[in-house]
């Protein structure tokens, strides 16, 4: 067995592992309670699979074809960058169209902060009778 | 022995678009169905690039990066349309 066999071999268990963390993810998205909790399955653990496999590709290319793709390395750090930033954006989403926690929940904090925000804007909207842009500063 | 684990890999992966398939269909609101689109998006990248390492060849490599941007792309917008109403229009909701 060589050393190129033996990265070769290397390579393709990197692959083999991102792939087991891909159906631990789904497990989780298939078994989580709500939404909040299924993002955090499917964003962290996605992420982690996706770069071990892009980088097992790409050692794979690396070794056996000498060939050093830039494609694979911008598909990981995009990747890298913004699954978090949509995971955010869908979660802040939910949270703000009033989808349902599960009823394990302990506390929710930001329903406090949120509210109190509101009622300060309802209480500005009283006084000057601008209502567009209150609006704008509740969604901002 | 390689080629094994790489064929297992992409089975693997097709299991994990299967059950986020499940998530799609019954998920009860909106932004779980989109958390699971995501994840096929990101699922789908991996498996292709598995895919041009077992046919060998290079030409697959660019969709990854178009996939990748699609799937980020769509997710941003809709959760924009989830919280606001509209993707490049803004409307007004009534709740």
């Amino acid at each position: 067995m060589s050393v190129n066999e033996m990265i070769e071999f290397i390579a393709a268990l990197l692959i083999l592992v991102g792939s087991i963390m891909a159906v631990i993810s789904a497990i989780g998205i298939i078994r989580f309670q709500d939404v909040y909790s299924r993002s955090h399955a499917a964003t962290k653990s996605s992420t982690l699979a996706v770069s071990l496999t892009l980088s097992g590709v790409f050692i794979y290319f690396l070794v056996t074809e000498s060939f050093f793709s830039v494609r694979l390395i911008m598909g990981i750090v995009f990747v890298f960058l913004t699954s978090p930033v949509s995971g955010h954006l869908i979660t802040r989403a939910a949270y703000r169209s009033g989808v349902k926690m599960t009823d394990a929940t302990l506390e929710d904090e930001l329903a406090d902060v949120i509210w109190k925000k509101e009622h300060q804007v309802d209480e500005t909207k009283e006084d000057t009778n601008d209502s567009s842009s209150n609006r704008n500063e509740v969604l901002e | 022995m390689v080629e094994t684990m790489l064929q297992v890999s992409l089975t693997l992966f097709g299991v994990a678009i299967v059950i986020a398939l499940y998530r799609i269909v019954f998920g009860p609101s909106l932004p779980d169905r989109v958390i699971a689109l995501d994840m096929i998006g990101v699922n789908l990248i991996t498996a292709i690039a598995i895919v041009s390492v077992i046919l060998n060849t290079k030409a697959f490599l660019e969709v990854i990066l178009i996939l990748g941007v699609l799937a980020f792309i769509s997710t941003i917008a809709f959760s924009k349309f989830i919280e606001k109403g509209g993707v490049i229009i803004e409307r007004k909701r009534d709740d």
